[in-house]
């Protein structure tokens, strides 16, 4: 564990497309939580989109190489040997470029080969180490220097700590995930909830911790994603949750939107507060809702934080 | 019943007859519903060839028909008529008109891997979905689904700069697609971020949907992966005989 905690002390930052527009909260947070935790985050250099969950519907072997070059960057350029996404499409595709370079002859090929045109080295599978902003905050840290840091406890703060598809599948990914004690599982992941739970949350017993938003289809296939997220929020609140902690910007957003949209199109509405886990996190650490990005949501927590968290 | 069977029992197929006696014993009205009988000489064994020639669906050949991809499928839930299992082995028995009345909901699959995660075989249903649903399209069977509308826009703007930015894809793929940007929830979500929003971050953002973010020294990648996915294109066409296809069309519409 202690030998993660030194890698992980100063790591390349993938932040993605999302981050820098609908998930500018997630990007705020994330780099406000590192801050706050004394941490370093070095941007990877003039990276680029990973393909998230369209290019490969048009060709798998282009996402790999899009997700190569960002690796290559990091690891020959950056020389640093942990990349972290805090995107789940981002961390996901990475992930599977890995896997494919590693299983995958003709996707190597292709990709030794785009890269050579493309004017940079390319990447070779087994130099970095991808991990996701959950993975780095658990052993960047460690459990007993996370809860000395905690100076707004979430006391009686009650989470539904949501997943969503990507971090956790398809399992051939993601070798290092139920790997024993210590490690994540991916059919009952529970990193948010040892985190959330650290900084004195009271994380609800979700079975839809893993379930889909939609998020692929969210504006092709709109009353489908409505449908799915409508089942997530009323679970959660069934659950007795008054947040729902996301890790991803297509599921925090996907829930946002499908919030509005299930009112607007079911006339069905439910009140569960919508927040990513970095900004609970922040707020923890004793940050204020600005500066973890709270007013550019979609939904309105501002005043539920000001009652429950920060009176 | 085997799943095989299921069009047998189609509404459609059934027979009540309303006097019927069969060896002195009444047997009229529901006692005597049929399934009609049915020869099936529409085979296409061609399906699966081309199917697993497109990307995603390589592995339909390891199916041994379990089930577990359709009873972990979240758009089954929803929809029962989505059923990857079922169709899978339309596929692999090359029955392409049974395939065929189910052609326009194939592309709902939302790729949350959950059969990926529940198959013991390896065969990716996921992927297999893609591909079939490209397959349709390909082959003319339906019209482009605002699913490939939206990937094919995304895609564009990937390979032109690198990067996408997320007002523009929204923009482009309404346009794509034909339907207008002025949906009251789109509406009503964009009120509750623009009230909130500080100036300096709302014209940051106003200004990347205008002038697009790019990649630097991104136009030899780009014409790279430009090259690569016409020529992956062309071996579609030609792995589906799509000139050939094209080719009897037009005979025909000539004669």
């Amino acid at each position: 564990m202690d030998g993660k905690k030194d890698k992980y002390k100063s790591v390349a930052y993938y932040p993605g497309c999302a981050l820098e527009g609908t998930g500018h909260a997630y990007n705020r947070s994330t780099k406000a939580v590192a801050k706050s935790l004394n941490l370093t985050l070095k941007e990877v250099k003039d990276w680029n989109c990973c393909g998230a969950m369209e290019v490969k519907n048009v060709d798998p072997d282009i996402q790999t190489y899009l997700s190569s070059r960002v690796m290559s960057i990091a690891h020959n350029e950056m020389k640093h040997d942990v990349v972290m996404a805090p995107c789940n499409g981002c961390y996901h595709n990475l992930k599977k470029a890995e896997y494919d370079l590693e299983n995958n002859p003709k996707s190597k090929e292709t990709v030794e080969k785009i890269s050579k045109k493309a004017g940079h080295k390319s990447y070779q599978s087994g130099t970095i180490e991808t991990i996701h902003v959950l993975d780095w905050i658990k052993s960047g840290i460690g459990d007993d220097e996370l809860k000395d840091r905690i100076k707004n406890s979430l006391k009686g703060i009650k989470v539904a700590n949501y997943y969503g598809c990507m971090y956790t599948r398809p399992r051939h990914i993601y070798p290092e995930k139920d790997a024993g004690i210590g490690s994540e599982s991916t059919l009952k992941p529970h990193f948010m909830d040892d985190i959330l739970n650290l900084a004195g949350a009271e994380s609800v017993d979700f079975p839809l911790k893993t379930a889909c938003c939609g998020g692929a289809h969210t504006l092709s296939d709109s009353d489908t994603s409505t449908k799915l997220v409508l089942n997530i929020l009323k679970a959660a609140e069934s659950s007795g949750a008054e947040v729902i902690a996301t890790e991803c910007p297509t599921c925090h957003s996907g829930l946002e939107l499908h919030q509005v949209r299930a009112e607007k199109v079911l006339g069905a509405r439910t009140s569960v507060k919508i927040l990513y886990f970095t900004q609970l996190l922040g707020i923890a650490l004793g940050l204020k809702p600005n500066q973890v990005g709270v007013h550019e949501n979609v939904s309105s927590s501002a005043q539920f934080l000001k009652k429950r968290v920060l009176s | 019943m085997p799943i095989h069977e299921e069009h047998l029992i189609r509404p459609e197929n059934l027979v009540t007859h309303e006097n019927l006696e069969m060896d002195g014993i009444d047997i009229s009205g529901h006692w005597s519903t049929f399934i009609e009988s049915r020869v099936v000489t529409d085979y296409n064994e061609k399906i699966e060839e081309e199917i697993s020639s497109l990307p995603g669906g390589e592995y339909i050949h390891r199916c041994w028909q379990c089930g577990s991809c359709t009873n972990s499928c979240t758009v089954n839930e929803i929809n029962p008529e989505f059923n990857p299992r079922y169709w899978i082995y339309l596929i692999r028995m090359g029955m392409e008109s049974e395939l065929l009345r189910d052609k326009d909901i194939i592309w709902q699959c939302v790729s949350c891997n959950k059969c990926t995660y529940a198959c013991p075989r390896d065969v990716f249903p996921e992927g297999v979905m893609k591909a079939t649903a490209h397959w349709l399209e390909l082959k003319g069977f339906t019209p482009k689904s605002l699913s490939t509308h939206f990937d094919e826009e995304f895609t564009d703007q990937v390979v032109e700069t690198g990067k996408i930015e997320e007002g523009r894809i929204i923009r482009g793929f309404f346009k794509r697609s034909g339907q207008s940007l002025f949906q009251e929830w789109l509406i009503a979500t964009a009120h509750r971020l623009i009230s909130k929003l500080p100036i300096k971050l709302l014209t940051k953002m106003g200004v990347a949907s205008i002038i697009k973010p790019k990649v630097h020294s991104w136009s030899a990648a780009r014409d790279a992966i430009q090259e690569h996915i016409d020529n992956k294109s062309d071996q579609h066409r030609k792995n589906l005989s799509l000139d050939q296809l094209i080719q009897t069309a037009e005979n025909e519409l000539d004669a």
